[in-house]
């Protein structure tokens, strides 16, 4: 094979679902020992493109080689047989198993046919160190964070050690720290050879780590270009399909500062949880919540929505104590949370679009007070256009969405339910750049409607533009806040540094 | 926005397809199998056999179906319908008529509440949970028994089950009614989609703020319900109560028709109608079996063959190859 023939040479790729054209006659080259990013709106066709090549869903036609041989895995099991490995984009691990069981999962060592339990331990932690990780690999899966579960299928997917690597938003829920850590493997594994699929929609990351963009839209192929040539203007023009709007302005506070706050935690604590935080959320204003991994910002988010109860201090909640004992108490009070696993904590697979919606809205009018089809559909249709929500039709399953439009979807169903305050955690993940944009406003009315809203966001850019206030939080305790003027990404990092 | 072509076939149409499959078959095979006599002010027939055995099974199927919809399973209730017979048949030749149909029922309703009670508050695996009182519920029936087949002669209570309304047995109507009733509750009002979303994903629905225990307990007691009024229905066509072989294996069948019908047993989208046609087409295959002298010790085995058949053809990978099968040619 000649140096500088493709590792991958996909042909006039195609792939329908129903009605739904996700993939139309794609061509795509990813050289040896390069970088690729997979760019595209949500529901553009990246992670259709990506299932096919692994054999997760059959293609309908067009050709595909992989070191000039034809390729057509019939499950992801025989696609890293033949030298390729994924993170979907979905986190297909198995919560109940624990991290060493999840990264060396049906590859096993082996010893006098019996797993061999050790071996799998040690492998699973040169896995994760290269990653920068020291964890505890007996703990259950399902009880890491979603940004740790996320790291270990990268470990997962690193193990394999393939010849082509696909990435499918790895990056979407993850902070800087980890970020970088990825990227230096990456590199390393460029350097070594190993060629690179990499799909995400933060466009910096793009540009600090690719070496090639292909651009898809609604699902046909529009530009390949080396990174270079296709600046970022260019870069979202291809996208969008058209030139974007400027962004909008960061917000202040709707209310004056003095006002009664919506909400006041103070000395809040959990064990395993959180040590300590106090955290004042005013009308009418959004506050940030931002630290690292681990720091404990779902963790807190938890606690104000009735999921885990605090063992030490108190909340108020338009100046009474708040105790809720389950999210139906906090729902009651007006409260929403949008949680970060939107796979296990969010959707409702099988149920249409219009059904996740209007879930929040029917459950808190009970049984009997039905919305009528009419109303539910006109709530349903409003969304999905406000939120430009890419379905075939309002009945579709939700799990036939991609995933960005899920989590859109999840977005509607609290907007939907117009709560007093509304907490999102990581609400931008994997969400394309219009449609954080389109976010951002939705938070700003609610926040001029006089509601409360708590954002939890490791894109700190995303916090200083939508936030008054931003709380940072340390090894589980707030350690601080920062107020509008002079808000800046740097300010918070520093924050986070200088506190010991 | 337009109404979406269906990508998929009508999740009804393989129960009905099998069901007109074996009348087929009979119409073929098995003489008079379709003769049906208006007799004394009420159909006689083969047909009408059928739909009168199957009611039993068609009402306890209503309740089962929903409780599979919201992921769970009810295997007590044919120990259920061997307590309310037993009530039933003790209270039958002292109690007044609304006296003996209330208690029966009272006792479906209590130990459905029983079992919706273990699996939301003391959070039981459903399968446990009602596997106690599968278990312990014939003891229960033998105590009300003290251990005797009680028989009876009160015409009021033999008449549910052995008179007809305009031409057809009561026990159709009974089935019939409860299963309107089933359907228009779900449909009618929020709460089929909240138990098709309580057995899809139960913690994005407590999230969301659907009282998701107070669902459970609710179809709990309703199977429970439905168990009780089948166990009425029993005891009235055999004139007796029978603590040990009084709904024997009735949980099984009802199990099967609602699989038949296409609810699916991790939870989640239901049909009522599907149970109603699994109900049927069980009942006719046993019917068939019968007139063709197939021994009853064999009999399970078509039964069986047939469940897989269905299960097989609504199984999601066959389905997306048949619709693709059926819309290339449409
Ligand atoms: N199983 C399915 N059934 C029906 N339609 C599907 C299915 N899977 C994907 N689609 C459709 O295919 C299109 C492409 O989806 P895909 O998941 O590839 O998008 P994506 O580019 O990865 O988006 P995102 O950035 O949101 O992850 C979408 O319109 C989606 O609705
Ligand atoms: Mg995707």
């Amino acid at each position: 094979m000649p140096a500088d023939s493709p590792l991958l040479s996909v042909r006039s790729l195609s792939k329908r679902f129903g009605a739904v054209v996700a993939l139309d006659s794609i061509d795509l080259d990813v050289s040896p020992g390069s970088i690729h990013a997979l760019m595209g709106e949500n529901g553009a066709g990246k992670s259709t493109l990506i299932r096919c090549l692994m054999g997760a869903v059959r293609r309908d036609g067009g050709t595909v080689l992989f070191e000039g041989t034809a390729c057509d895995p019939a499950s992801p099991r025989h696609a890293e047989a033949a030298g390729l490995s994924t993170v979907f984009q979905e986190v297909g691990l198995i919560p109940h198993m624990s991290v060493a069981e999840n990264i060396t999962l049906g590859r096993e060592s082996r010893r006098w046919g019996l797993i061999d339990r050790r071996e799998a331990r040690a492998r699973a932690r040169r896995a994760l160190a290269r990653l920068g990780l020291t964890i505890d690999v007996d703990q259950e899966l399902g009880g890491c964070s979603i940004a740790l579960q996320q790291l270990v299928a990268i470990a997962r997917a690193l193990d394999v050690s393939a010849r082509l690597l696909i990435l499918d938003e790895p990056t979407s829920s993850l902070d800087r720290r980890e970020t970088a850590e990825l990227f230096a493997v990456l590199r390393r594994l460029r350097d070594e050879g190993v060629g690179i699929i990499f799909v995400t929609h933060f466009l910096e990351q793009v540009y600090q780590l690719c070496d090639r963009i292909t651009v898809l839209r609604d699902g046909a192929h529009v530009v390949t270009r080396d990174t270079r040539d296709l600046p970022r203007p260019q870069l979202i023009a291809a996208m969008l399909g058209r030139t974007p709007a400027a962004p909008g302005a960061s917000v202040t506070s709707a209310a004056p500062a003095d006002a009664a706050p919506l909400l006041r935690a103070t000395g809040l604590r959990r064990r395993e949880s959180i040590e300590h935080a106090d955290l004042t959320i005013p009308r009418g204003a959004a506050v940030g919540l931002a630290g690292l991994l681990g720091s404990g910002r779902s963790e807190l988010a938890r606690m104000l929505f009735g999921i885990d109860r605090p063992q030490g201090g108190r909340i108020e909640l338009n100046g009474e104590t708040f105790s809720p004992r389950s999210p139906r108490d906090a729902i009651a009070r007006g409260i929403a949370l949008t949680p970060e696993n939107r796979k296990s904590d969010g959707i409702v697979p099988n149920l249409s679009v219009r059904e996740n919606i209007v879930l929040a809205l029917q459950a808190r009018r009970g049984v009997l007070r039905s919305l009528s089809r009419r109303e539910q559909d006109a709530i349903a249709d409003e969304f999905i256009a406000r939120l430009g929500i890419k379905t075939p039709h309002r009945e579709a399953p939700i799990s036939t969405l991609s995933g960005g439009n899920q989590q859109k979807a999840l977005l509607a169903r609290w907007l939907a339910a117009n709560p007093a305050l509304l907490i999102l955690d990581e609400p931008t993940r994997g969400i394309d750049i219009g449609a954080k944009q389109e976010i951002e406003s939705l938070i700003r009315g609610l926040i001029n409607g006089g509601a409360g809203v708590l954002f939890i966001s490791s894109e700190l850019s995303e916090l200083v533009r939508a936030c008054s206030r931003i709380v940072v939080l340390k090894d589980r305790r707030t350690i601080g806040e920062l107020r509008a003027p002079g808000l800046s990404e740097e300010h918070i990092l520093e924050a986070i540094a200088a506190h010991a | 926005m337009p109404e979406p072509r269906r990508a998929s076939l009508p999740p009804l149409l393989w129960p009905l397809a099998a069901l007109a499959l074996l009348l087929c078959f009979n119409f073929l095979f098995t003489p008079g199998f379709f003769s049906v006599e208006f007799r004394d002010g009420r159909l006689v027939g083969t047909l009408i056999d059928i739909l009168n055995h199957s009611s039993k099974v068609a009402i306890v199927a209503v309740g089962m179906t929903l409780v599979i919809a919201t992921g769970g399973v009810d295997l007590s209730v044919g120990a259920v319908v061997a307590i309310c017979g037993a009530v039933a048949a003790t209270l039958a030749q002292r109690a007044p008529m609304p006296v003996i149909v209330l208690a029966a029922l009272g006792a479906g309703l209590a130990a459905g509440l029983c079992n919706g009670l273990l699996v939301t508050r003391l959070r039981l695996q459903p399968i446990v949970a009602t596997l106690v009182l599968m278990v312990a519920g014939r003891g229960v029936a033998q105590l009300i028994t003290d251990g005797l087949i009680i028989t009876f002669e009160r015409p009021a209570l033999v008449a549910v089950a052995n008179r007809s309304l305009l031409a057809l047995p009561i026990p159709v109507w009974i089935a019939v009614g409860i299963a309107a009733l089933a359907a228009a509750f779900t449909r009618r009002t929020a709460a089929g989609m909240l138990i098709e979303a309580v057995g899809d994903n139960d913690r994005a629905c407590r999230y969301s703020g659907v009282n998701e225990s107070r669902l459970r307990l609710g179809v709990y007691a309703f199977c429970g319900l439905c168990a009780g009024v089948a166990g009425l229905i029993e005891c009235s066509y055999i004139k007796a109560a029978d603590a040990n072989n009084a709904g024997l294996f009735l949980e099984l069948d009802a199990i099967l028709a609602a699989i038949i019908g296409g609810t699916a047993l991790a939870g989640g989208r239901f049909s009522i109608a599907g149970s109603l046609t699994g109900a049927l087409l069980i009942q006719a295959l046993t019917k068939t079996m019968y007139m063709h002298d197939v021994s009853a010790d064999v009999a399970p085995l078509p039964k069986g063959l047939a469940v897989l058949a269905v299960c097989i053809l609504q199984a999601p990978r066959v389905k997306t190859s048949l619709a693709r099968w059926a819309g290339g040619r449409a």
